[in-house]
């Protein structure tokens, strides 16, 4: 990874990237909306290309050389804060900033006039999501999460009004919670093993006294409890589809990533600290990943027939996507996992198209079922009366703003939609039906042919595989009747193309998933072996230098 | 000690958790702000409580625990109580809006009529 001078220090730039555009940005405020569209737009597409090229450098590496460790304090390793960048995060880092552009472009269409604060938060949205990808310790983690938490925040409520004031309400309320139960796993983890590096707490767990093996369980069941509330999985997920549904498409879009945060966290300090070589703490926990992963599969499932709005309909199927990786990384076979990889990065990009396309079927059906609200509490509350005054005239005045519209905006919508149902039911060609196939054949692999222990829950999750996808295909076939062939009388629907360009994109991801398959397969293959085998992150982490001070350096400048 | 701090805790936490589980807003605000400062106390008693220790290593006897009281879970609980405080902000903005958008402090914006 080390061509040229200073490509070390490349791997904390997908933090500070975010973080000067923001505080730019910030600064920028209302002078200037097209300074701050083109600001933005450059720095996330510096994004995109940084993520790519950290991908790609971690892809050619092998072995030791496959990990990039940096210290931002130059500190040696357990006692300072590390960036550790190895497949899994770089992988998380693209998905990250594919997203990101994607909300970004649509929200130039229309959503990013509804607030000043939109584009300041989606770049400390995109930082606080990197940095959770990046770092190395448990409080360094806390810290990016509240970053992105409090950013999520500020994007739920972005366009105002009380369906989104109160859903973002319920929403911060049951985070802030899991932030406290996180904080508190923390403590205990310190407590027991006195250091936050994670490698260096995985190192230490095997030595733990048996008399403190209880707090330590107690600890990464808080731990999890915090995340798998992120995560989605139930009974930690009854907040997720009344609060996405309430966001703002490019917003919601953003959101498609947030819950993959939680699964990364326990993909990344499960395996890192409980694997099967670790004495009496060996894959402690498994069985809860295993049946509330399961569980929540049904749950997403059940939930995707009975849901009536789109928005809701995308809220489960995000619900049954993090479940089904939940599930799979917990047997514990790298082979599974690789497919799980595959499948997340698939789910993450249509789950995004999904939120886009939903609020551009939607908004077709409510300019002829209803005429836009106006406001509907009259002007009782000033702080949001600007903001929803100027988002109503945008709808009214839609014609006036559009450069173009697709004339056949009806046909390439529902395109579009058949295109998420395939990918998110799984079925041929697309990147859903590569994820779930390599699990599949990964779980018949590893449980069936050779009969290993535990294979009934293993048939159980290869059961709830098939079947979601076609609970997905019957809700998503129910929903496209209902919305596009039901249409007698309608007006066609006044789309902008600069709306049609980020999901055309997203879904093209899942194309080219798809048609790279075989490439893709083997990178989180690659990723999912190192997850599984963390002696190689312990060691290449805490066998890290910090960098000596240069040799022109005064005997004054260093106390 | 130990155990005033540990039933200072528990008495935050349980106060914390009821006030979180009522139907009023403020009330709920109240509840997490209780189960912060729970939060923070029991960080902070991760590190070894002692009286009159200072958080610094002193010359000639050795840095271990009987000598000096640990300063990392104090510095974590500086970094809680900053970001705890502001999320706190924060949701009072967001209850005060949801005040003002819906004419009830209930958390669902309106009681639930039979």
């Amino acid at each position: 990874m080390t061509d040229w001078p200073g490509s070390a220090h490349l791997i904390a730039a997908p933090v500070l990237l975010p973080l000067l555009t923001a505080a730019l940005l910030i600064g920028l405020a209302d002078r200037s909306r097209r300074t701050s569209v083109v600001l933005n737009l450059l720095s996330t597409l510096g994004s995109v290309v940084l993520a790519v090229a950290l991908l790609r450098g971690v892809d050619a590496g092998d072995g030791p050389g496959a990990l990039g460790v940096y210290m931002p304090g130059n500190w040696p390793v357990p006692f300072g804060i590390v960036l550790v960048l190895d497949r899994l995060s770089a992988m998380m880092l693209v998905l990250a900033a594919c997203t990101a552009l994607a909300a970004l472009l649509f929200s130039l269409a229309r959503w990013h006039r509804a607030s000043v604060h939109w584009h300041p938060l989606l770049q400390l949205q995109l930082m606080g999501l990197n940095g959770a990808f990046l770092t190395a310790d448990l409080f360094n983690l806390f810290v990016f999460f509240e970053v992105l938490l409090a950013a999520s925040y500020g994007l739920l409520l972005h366009g105002g009004g009380a369906p989104r004031v109160r859903a973002g309400l319920h929403y911060i309320a049951v985070n802030l919670l899991a932030s406290l139960l996180f904080l508190i796993g923390v403590a205990l983890l310190y407590g027991i093993t006195g250091t936050l590096n994670m490698a260096d707490i995985a190192q230490k767990l095997p030595h733990v006294p048996a008399g403190d093996r209880g707090l330590l369980h107690a600890a990464a069941a808080l731990l999890a409890c915090a995340f798998l509330a992120k995560a989605a999985i139930w009974p930690l997920n009854f907040w997720l589809p009344s609060a996405y549904a309430a966001a703002s498409a490019p917003a919601a879009a953003m959101f498609a990533i947030l819950t993959k945060v939680g699964v990364y966290a326990v993909l990344r300090l499960w395996t890192l600290c409980f694997p099967p070589t670790a004495g009496a703490s060996a894959l402690f926990g498994g069985p809860v990943l295993m049946w509330g992963g399961m569980i929540t599969v049904a749950f997403g499932a059940i939930g995707m027939l009975a849901s009536q709005k789109l928005g809701r309909l995308a809220g489960f199927s995000i619900i049954t996507s993090s479940g089904t990786v939940v599930a799979a990384i917990s047997l514990d076979e790298p082979v599974v996992t690789g497919g799980a990889l595959f499948y997340l990065a698939s789910s993450t990009l249509v789950a995004a198209a999904l939120f886009l396309l939903v609020e551009l079927v939607e908004r077709a059906r409510r300019l002829e079922v209803e005429p836009p609200l106006a406001d509907e509490f009259g002007p009782r509350m000033p702080m949001f009366h600007e903001m929803r005054r100027q988002d109503v005239n945008l709808d009214d005045q839609q014609v006036a703003l559009i450069g173009r519209t697709i004339p056949a905006g009806l046909a390439v919508l529902g395109i579009a939609f058949l295109v998420c149902m395939l990918v998110i039911a799984g079925l041929p060609p697309l990147s859903g039906f590569v994820g779930k196939l390599a699990m599949l054949t990964a779980l018949l692999e590893t449980r069936f042919v050779q009969a290993a222990p535990g294979s009934g829950a293993a048939w159980l999750l290869f059961a709830l595989l098939v079947a979601s996808g076609l609970f997905a295909a019957i809700a998503f076939t129910r929903a496209f009747m209902a919305h596009f062939w039901a249409t007698q009388g309608r007006t066609v629907p006044v789309l902008q193309l600069g709306e049609l360009v980020p999901i055309v994109l997203l879904l093209a991801g899942c194309v080219g998933l798809a048609v790279r398959g075989d490439a893709v397969l083997r990178y989180t293959r690659a990723a999912a072996a190192e997850l599984h085998a963390p002696t190689l992150y312990v060691s290449t982490v805490m066998r890290a230098q910090p960098v000596p001070p240069p040799a022109g350096a005064g005997a004054g400048a260093v106390p | 000690m130990e155990v005033v701090i540990a039933i200072a805790i528990g008495v935050l936490v349980a106060a914390g958790v009821w006030l979180v589980l009522r139907p009023r807003t403020y009330q709920v605000l109240v509840g997490l702000s209780l189960l912060s400062y729970a939060t923070n106390l029991f960080i902070f008693s991760v590190g070894s409580l002692s009286i009159d220790k200072e958080p610094i290593a002193q010359a000639g006897l050795p840095a271990n625990l009987e000598n000096y009281t640990d300063p990392m879970p104090q510095s974590l609980v500086l970094t809680a109580i900053v970001i705890g405080f502001a999320t706190t902000a924060l949701f009072l903005v967001v209850l005060l809006a949801l005040r003002g958008l819906t004419d009830s402090d209930h958390v669902d914006g309106g009681e639930e009529r039979p």
